[in-house]
């Protein structure tokens, strides 16, 4: 059996990607938090298609989440404001984890803090977990009143959450940036030079939405994260900028819909794609993107994904 | 079993203003559907509006393959899903969530509607009739016009008491106040299930706990995956000290109406 998958995994060797020592069979994986812990697609698509899973946020301890409403829908993207509900790193250790362990899949657990020691506690003790694969660090959730938002708009402390966690774990570090800052090749220069192996991004932009009837904010949080193709030109633009200014593999998201939005992410610069909340609305939706990059390999005479990062910084 | 396929429309007819009957031709989705599920529907094609919509099951043809909509026109999603026409596709993610469970006897039950709530007790009447269990039928909406279905329920072998806020029929007020009444002289039910908007559902289950019965309540909550994946849709569950706030798309949308918290 192994050696079946092995050869048809070396048939496709040219859609392998690197993020740092992770290495995916290709390029498409799923945004945090808009995947659950996979078994909530599983019923629509086979997972060990994916690239690799990267989970809902996990906390030190369980976080019971804001008040609802939790989401609205605004033009062509959606508000969120969830609250990092999760039920803490313990459980979802022993209760979320061991489904994936059936699954030939890589498992990106992403992280959230109040402190930068719990980044680093919890980079710790997901280091000594078997089936975790990377550590996706949000410094940049918009919705924590006191944790994330500092972090990933103080290029200081997003580099000293990097150290942190560098040296609690052995796993590759990919740190998530928030486009809520003045400049985020700033903070992507302080959070390479602190150890960072990988960046993603990016994660929501703060926004929110009036009830005008009610006269008062749709979200029960008020401020939520913008994301879907509303945010895509954002997105974009940060790869490309960040791309320039740091030569760390980039995991690009951000109203990723189609191949055709995945294949500009890789163009600007990103190594490997995240389809977030796409996947509500089309559960098919990386599997399509995946198709649509292979054939755009194919048709236009590439021989290697790899040879199409970055490529239109060429070309101006 | 749930499924993500193209179903589609073998009719589209308004029934009253605002109000739609859509079917589609669903046979896998008709087969599994329960009473209380929902599908996640595709109402238009391009990014905007983005997110699918949650509506009921209202009823399903097995025989046939056919799973039947009732919808109201809301807002944009609802409006465009108004422009499609017999013969074409429309997206469907389904059946979803966990509906009502049926009684393990043949005694009374009640169910209470409040407008839209009618679409997935509808489909409740159907299963009960055929499962020899008769219900009284609380059924409320603004005015007359939109009292769906009575004849159809009648015909189940239900027993129909409307309520309307005109009073142009039945009687003048509020469905939860003509239940109150009559649970007052006689609350024999087995198991009571509601849906309607949010405030009559908050009282139903206070009448539910008053007279000490089992009920059983459909919720709404603005919804992105459907899937269980996003935390978007949680309700409040529980009792004081212990609130845990629960996924309305997997963990419900039928609660039992002693476990929400209405804050
Ligand atoms: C499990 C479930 C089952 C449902 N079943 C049915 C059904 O069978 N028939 C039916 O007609 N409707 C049903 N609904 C409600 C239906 O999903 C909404 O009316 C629809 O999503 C509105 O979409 P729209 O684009 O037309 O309106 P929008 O433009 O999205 O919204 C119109 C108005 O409704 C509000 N709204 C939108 N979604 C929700 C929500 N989920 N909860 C509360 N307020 C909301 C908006 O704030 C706005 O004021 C159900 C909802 C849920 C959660
Ligand atoms: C409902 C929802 C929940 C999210 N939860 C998290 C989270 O827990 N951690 C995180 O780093 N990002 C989270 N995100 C951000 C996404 O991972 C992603 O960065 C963002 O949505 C942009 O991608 P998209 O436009 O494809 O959705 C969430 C997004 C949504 C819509
Ligand atoms: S709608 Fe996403 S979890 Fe319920």
């Amino acid at each position: 059996m192994s050696g079946v998958n092995a050869s048809k995994d070396a048939g496709r060797s040219h859609l392998t990607v690197n993020i740092g020592s992770l290495r995916m069979k290709n390029p498409v994986t799923v945004a945090s938090g808009t995947f659950g812990f996979g078994p909530e697609y599983a019923p629509y698509l086979d997972l060990n298609r994916l690239g690799a899973i990267v989970v809902k946020g996990i906390t030190l301890l369980p976080r019971a989440g804001n008040t609802t409403p939790r989401l609205v829908e605004t033009p062509a993207g959606v508000l969120n404001s969830i609250g990092l509900q999760n039920p803490g790193v313990e459980r979802f250790i022993t209760e979320a984890l061991p489904f994936l362990a059936d699954y030939d899949l890589p498992v990106i657990v992403n992280i959230a803090g109040d402190t930068a020691q719990d980044y680093a506690r919890l980079a710790e003790k997901l280091s000594r977990t078997a089936g975790v694969a990377a550590l996706e660090v949000n410094i940049s959730c918009p919705n924590i009143k006191k944790g994330g938002l500092q972090f990933g708009s103080d290029p200081a402390s997003a580099a000293e959450v990097t150290r942190l966690v560098k040296e609690s774990t052995h796993l590759p570090v990919i740190i998530k940036l928030s486009p809520n800052v003045t400049s985020i090749v700033a903070v992507a220069e302080k959070v390479a030079a602190a150890g960072a192996d990988a960046l993603s991004l990016i994660n929501t932009l703060l926004g929110m939405a009036i009830d005008i009837r009610a006269r008062r904010p749709v979200l029960g949080n008020i401020l939520g994260g913008l994301s879907g193709p509303a945010v895509k030109p954002v997105a974009l633009r940060a790869v490309w900028q960040v791309r320039q200014a740091v030569p760390l593999p980039i995991i690009g998201m951000g109203g990723i819909t189609s191949a055709a939005d995945a294949i500009e992410f890789l163009l600007a610069g990103a190594t490997a794609v995240a389809v977030g909340s796409a996947n509500f609305v089309n559960p098919l939706a990386t599997m399509e993107v995946l198709a649509g990059i292979e054939s755009y390999l194919n048709e236009n005479g590439f021989n290697n994904i790899r040879e199409i990062s970055g490529l239109a910084h060429n070309n101006i | 079993m749930s499924f993500l396929l193209d179903a589609e429309i073998t009719k589209q007819e308004m029934i009253g203003p605002g109000h739609y009957r859509l079917n589609l031709l669903a046979p896998d989705i008709a087969a599994a559907a329960r009473p209380g599920q929902f599908l996640q529907v595709r109402c238009g094609s391009t990014l905007d509006p983005f997110l699918r919509r949650p509506i009921s099951i209202n009823a399903v043809d097995r025989e046939n393959g056919e799973v039947a909509l009732f919808y109201r026109v809301a807002g944009r999603g609802t409006a465009l899903l108004t422009q499609k026409a017999q013969g074409e596709p429309v997206s469907l993610l389904g059946p979803l969530g966990r509906g009502f469970s049926l009684p393990k006897s043949q005694a009374r039950v009640a169910v209470v509607s409040g407008g839209i709530g009618i679409a997935p007790l509808y489909f409740l009447l159907l299963e009960l009739a055929v499962f020899g269990v008769s219900a009284d039928v609380f059924l409320g909406a603004a005015t007359a016009g939109q009292l769906f279905f009575t004849k159809e329920i009648k015909g189940l072998g239900h027993r129909v008491e409307p309520a309307t806020d005109d009073g142009s029929a039945g009687y003048h007020g509020l469905v939860t106040d003509l239940f109150a009444e009559n649970m007052a002289r006689s609350s024999e039910y087995a198991m009571i299930y509601g849906c309607g908007p949010g405030g009559m559902q908050r009282r139903l289950a206070e009448i539910i706990k008053e007279f000490g019965v089992s009920g059983e309540l459909s919720l709404e909550e603005r919804m992105g995956c459907g899937v269980g994946a996003c935390l978007s849709c949680v309700c409040k569950t529980g009792s004081e000290g212990s609130i845990q706030y629960r996924r309305v798309c997997t963990e419900g949308p039928v609660f039992p109406a002693g476990e929400v918290v209405w804050a």
